[in-house]
C-alpha cells in the first residue's frame, strides 16, 4: 500500500496509480499541491510503488 | 516526464511556460527568472542595499536566498508580532528565519524588531484595545509592519551608527499573490488600487521604495525551490489569516489554471501591459497630500497624527 500524508491527516492508496491521480483522489486541485517521496519533490507523472510515503504539501501557506 | 533541458527526470511541470525541468535546471531557471525580473522593472542593482522583508514564509525566505546566491547586498527584516494562539506561531516564525541564515546564509544579516518589546503591546493585545483593531487583527498588523518596515528602510537599523538606511524594500509576494489582489480589485472596479498595483512603488514624500521580484512566480514555484533547496519555513497559514478571502481567490485561480494553463499569468501580465499601453487607462486619482506626523515623523495625510501612532493612544 501506498502511505499519503497531507497536513494533518493521513491515509492509505492502492500503489500504481499516479501522483496526479492520488491528488485528485484526495478532492484536492494538482495545482495547489506538490508532491514529496523520501524527501524528494517528484512530478505529477510519478507512479506509485508499493511501500512509498507520499507526503502532499499545499502550496498556499505561511506568511 | 523528462527534463526539457537535459532529458534527466523532471521534478515540476510548468504547463504555463511548456517546460518540465529537472530539479537542478529548475533551480537554475527560477534564479534566472528573479534576476530577468529584476533588470526588466529596474528594481535595484548590486550598489543598493535591499531590506528583505521575511515573515519565516516560504517566499519571503525563498527571496532571500535568491538575491543572495545573485551577489545583492540583501539583508532580512523580521518583525515579531506576538501572535501566539496556542501554537507560538510568532516564535515558531522567528525561529525559522534564524535556522534559515545558520543552515543556508551564515554570514547574511537578519534584523529584528519585537513589537511588543518595543511598543509595550502585541498585534493580539491591540487588536483588542484599539478602535481600528476592533475583531480585525490583520488591519493593525499590517499598519504596524508598514510602518515599521518604512522606518528600518528609511533610517536603518536601530543600534547601528551610520547606518543610512536601504535603497529598497523587497518582498516575497508571487504571481499568486498579485493575480488575486487583481481579480478582487477587479470584481469590485477599485480602480484607484489598479491603477496603483505595480511591481514596483516608487519611493516619494518619506515612503520607502517597494519591489517585488517574485510577481512573474507562480507560488506553486517558489513553494517547489524551497522544497528543492531544503529550506525549512512555517508551514501552517497565520491563525488570524485561516479563511481570509485572498485564500479563496487563489483556490479559484487555481482552478482556472487547471482547465486553462498560463489564465493567471495571462491574466496579471496583460494587466499591465494593457495600463502600461494605455490601452486601460483609469482615471487620474489625485493623491492625498503627505506631510510628517507629529510624534514620528512618517508620512501620514491624517491631521496630526498618523493611524500607527494613533493606535497606541
Amino acid at each position: 500500500m501506498v502511505k499519503v500524508l497531507y497536513r494533518d491527516k493521513a491515509w492509505e492508496v492502492k500503489p500504481g496509480s499516479t501522483v496526479r491521480h492520488v491528488i485528485e483522489q484526495a478532492g484536492l486541485n494538482p495545482e495547489s499541491i506538490l508532491a514529496v517521496r523520501e524527501g524528494k519533490l517528484v512530478n505529477e507523472a510519478t507512479l506509485t510503488q508499493d511501500g512509498d510515503t507520499i507526503k502532499l504539501v499545499a502550496v498556499v501557506s505561511g506568511g | 516526464m523528462k527534463c526539457s533541458k537535459c532529458g534527466g527526470l523532471a521534478v515540476i511541470n510548468m504547463r504555463q511556460h511548456r517546460l518540465r525541468l529537472c530539479a537542478e535546471h529548475f533551480l537554475e531557471w527560477f534564479v534566472n527568472m528573479t534576476e530577468r525580473t529584476i533588470q526588466k522593472y529596474e528594481m535595484f542593482t548590486s550598489d543598493d542595499r535591499v531590506l528583505v522583508a521575511v515573515s519565516g514564509g516560504k517566499d519571503s525566505l525563498v527571496l532571500w536566498d535568491v538575491l543572495l546566491q545573485l551577489g545583492y547586498q540583501a539583508e532580512g527584516m523580521y518583525i515579531g508580532l506576538g501572535i501566539d494562539e496556542g501554537i507560538g506561531y510568532s516564535d515558531k516564525s522567528l525561529e525559522m528565519c534564524r535556522r534559515f541564515v545558520t543552515h543556508h546564509h551564515p554570514s547574511a544579516e537578519l534584523h529584528t524588531v519585537d513589537v511588543q518589546g518595543e511598543f509595550g503591546q502585541s498585534i493580539p493585545m491591540l487588536a483588542r484595545t484599539s478602535q481600528r483593531g476592533r475583531g480585525k487583527p490583520c488591519a493593525v498588523c499590517g499598519l504596524v509592519k508598514r510602518h515599521i518596515m518604512n522606518r528600518v528602510a528609511l533610517q536603518g537599523a536601530a543600534g547601528r551608527a551610520g547606518d543610512s538606511g536601504f535603497a529598497a524594500i523587497a518582498t516575497g509576494h508571487n504571481l499568486d499573490d498579485e493575480v488575486a489582489v487583481l481579480m478582487q480589485n477587479t470584481l469590485h472596479w477599485q480602480t484607484g488600487y489598479l491603477a496603483r498595483q505595480a511591481p514596483v512603488l516608487e519611493e516619494r514624500d518619506g515612503l520607502a521604495r517597494k519591489v517585488k521580484p517574485f510577481v512573474r512566480l507562480y507560488e506553486r514555484e517558489t513553494a517547489a525551490y524551497a522544497l528543492i533547496r531544503g529550506i525549512d519555513y512555517i508551514y501552517d497559514e497565520c491563525p488570524f489569516a485561516k479563511g481570509s478571502t485572498t485564500n479563496f481567490y487563489k483556490e479559484l485561480l487555481n482552478q482556472l489554471e487547471l482547465n486553462s494553463p498560463g489564465a493567471k499569468q495571462q491574466f496579471y501580465l496583460e494587466f499591465l501591459s494593457a495600463r502600461n499601453a494605455e490601452r486601460v487607462v483609469f482615471a487620474e486619482v489625485e493623491r492625498a497630500e503627505l506631510h510628517p506626523c507629529m510624534r514620528c515623523g512618517q508620512p501620514t495625510t491624517a491631521g496630526d497624527l498618523c493611524a500607527f501612532c494613533r493606535l497606541w493612544e
